[in-house]
């Protein structure tokens, strides 16, 4: 089904629809590389490994990190990752929303009738960023295997929602800081200090960061709820921060605040967009 | 020679120009630097000396690394020779009476100053202010340093070149180009330092041409070099001299035998 033209009316596409539709346009444009698909696909796999095999080195030094064991910080490796290198995969496009206002490419996405996150968010997908997901499913059912837990009902439904949550979180993310761009088009860096780096941050356990510090990556920037404040429930952790019970169960409140957030920023962005005219 | 000054300093005023661009870079830079910090400080809490260097070392590593990454170019894809090669252009700079090599050393070597003058200074002195840093006083030190940091610059810049003209086979520089990011960002020491790496592993990563790009200076400008600043030197000049000979031999390979691609 070569041909994509298939609406009759001409009612704009559905939003997901849309989405899915562009992704597999542009995974047939990235598999015409063959080689260098391979090449990446193995980058990523490999560059997903490196922070892992830090965590080991410093387990070769000492047996636990601010009172966590090496499975339980492979626990938190495993989830954060997992969480946002599915994120990455599906909502890692925004990283070249800077480029296309830059071009001003932006404006030919904005007079297509067809939803313009949808088509920032699947812009260049490509297979290879699923390389980044063996390493984490790998780590996650080691941890898992190795953690001393006895597997209830609950400990599971906070797991998988851990990951869901985190998910979720992380794209919001991706689009929030994605809006960076419209403000300043040349910022682009800072963006990454809040996806690549909270994902850095929230694989070790987060009490390393000292209170404040802790409590602004709760209440501020909330990456404690992609995989701490739930992780602290299925490792049965005292909170070191000493937060209220409740907050183990906060992900999919954090992160339904986050997506509103993200949602309403992004409205704002388009609304005042101006073309960089160049 | 003039001409390759000319290009040296016309890259660098061009790098120069995007001055809000490396003010971002350079406060990504900054976050990393304290989140490393604060995992090695985790680690250097639970066991005080590890590999002859204390937690201030271990911090001052840290920040130290992130200051050092742009201009040492751990993170750059390649050259920008790259993207030329896939696109055709290349055919351009192979025309011009210049030494190919040197010509793509020099617009490099400007981007590299630039990174250098914008980039390294801000999250160094980040983590002095808010973090155990600890820089030493002595001049020597630090002329030592900046000698190491000029080798490692040439062996990043001899990794990257080589990777670059790998392009001409391959034709798209960027598998490549990722599979050596990765290898880079690991065994320069940037994900965690080489001389923490215990076993067979550690002895090897030690050996590597990316030990002499970030881990060796720094090593010297705390003073914790094994053999001191002799071996550093004369490892990181074995490294810069193969490398460069590897890139100028490939690169007349690939002037006699190689089609130039595109319209």
């Amino acid at each position: 089904m070569a041909d994509t033209n298939t609406e009759p009316d001409d009612r704009p596409l559905w939003g997901p629809a849309a989405y899915l539709l562009l992704v597999r346009i542009w995974m047939r444009a990235a598999s015409q590389y063959r080689v260098s698909l391979l090449l990446t696909t193995i980058a990523q796999l490999f560059t997903t490994c490196l922070d892992l095999i830090a965590i080991l080195v410093i387990y070769s030094h000492v047996r636990t990190i601010a009172g966590f064991t090496l499975p339980e910080t492979l626990y938190l490796y495993g989830t954060t990752r997992l969480a946002f290198a599915v994120s990455d995969a599906l909502a890692s496009g925004v990283e070249n929303l800077a480029t296309m206002i830059r071009l001003g490419n932006f404006d030919l996405v904005l007079i297509r009738p067809v939803s313009s996150l949808a088509q920032v968010l699947a812009d260049q997908f490509t297979p290879k960023r699923f390389g980044k997901l063996a390493a984490p499913i790998l780590t996650l059912g080691w941890a898992i295997d190795a953690l001393p837990l006895h597997w209830t009902a609950a400990r599971a439904a906070v797991a998988i929602g851990t990951v869901v949550c985190g998910f979720v979180l992380y794209c919001a993310l991706w689009v929030l800081t994605g809006c960076i761009s419209f403000i300043a088009v040349d910022a682009q860096e800072v963006a990454n200090s809040f996806t690549y780096g909270s994902e850095n941050a929230t694989e070790y356990p987060l009490s390393i960061f000292g209170r404040p510090l802790g409590l602004a990556l709760t209440f501020v920037l909330p990456v404690a709820f992609v995989t701490w404040q739930p992780s602290l429930y299925v490792l049965g952790h005292a909170d070191p921060f000493g937060l209220p019970e409740f907050l183990r169960f906060a992900s999919p409140a954090a992160a339904a605040v986050l997506c509103g957030l993200a949602a309403l920023a992004w409205r704002t962005c388009i609304r005042h967009y101006r073309s960089t005219g160049s | 020679m003039r001409v390759y000054l000319t290009a040296v300093r016309l890259s660098l005023r061009r790098y120069l120009a995007y001055r809000s661009s490396a003010a971002a870079g350079t406060f990504t830079n900054t976050v990393f630097g304290c989140i490393r910090a604060f995992v090695l400080m985790a680690l250097w809490k639970q066991k005080p000396e590890i590999g002859g260097w204390d937690l201030a070392d271990a911090v001052t590593y840290a920040f130290l690394t992130q200051g050092l990454l742009a201009p040492m170019g751990v993170f750059m894809t390649s050259t920008e020779l790259g993207p030329r090669i896939r696109t055709g252009d290349v055919a351009v700079d192979l025309y011009r009476p210049v030494d190919f090599q040197t010509w793509w050393l020099s617009l490099d070597l400007g981007r590299a100053l630039g990174g250098g003058l914008l980039r390294t200074v801000p999250p160094v002195l980040f983590g002095v202010l808010l973090f155990p840093v600890r820089l030493p006083l002595n001049p020597l030190r630090w002329a030592e340093f900046a000698v190491c940091c000029a080798l490692g610059y040439l062996i990043g810049f001899g990794l990257r070149y080589l990777a670059s003209l790998a392009t001409f086979w391959t034709m798209d520089e960027r598998g490549m180009n990722s599979i050596l990011v990765a290898l880079g960002m690991f065994c320069s020491g940037l994900i965690i330092p080489l001389s923490v790496v215990p076993g067979a592993l550690g002895t090897v990563l030690l050996h590597t041409p990316w030990a002499g790009i970030m881990q060796m200076p720094i090593n010297v400008l705390l003073g914790t070099q094994s053999g001191g600043f002799g071996y550093a030197l004369a490892f990181g000049a074995f490294w810069a001299v193969l490398l460069l000979a590897a890139g100028r031999m490939l690169t007349d390979v690939a002037r006699h035998k190689v089609v130039v691609q595109g319209g």
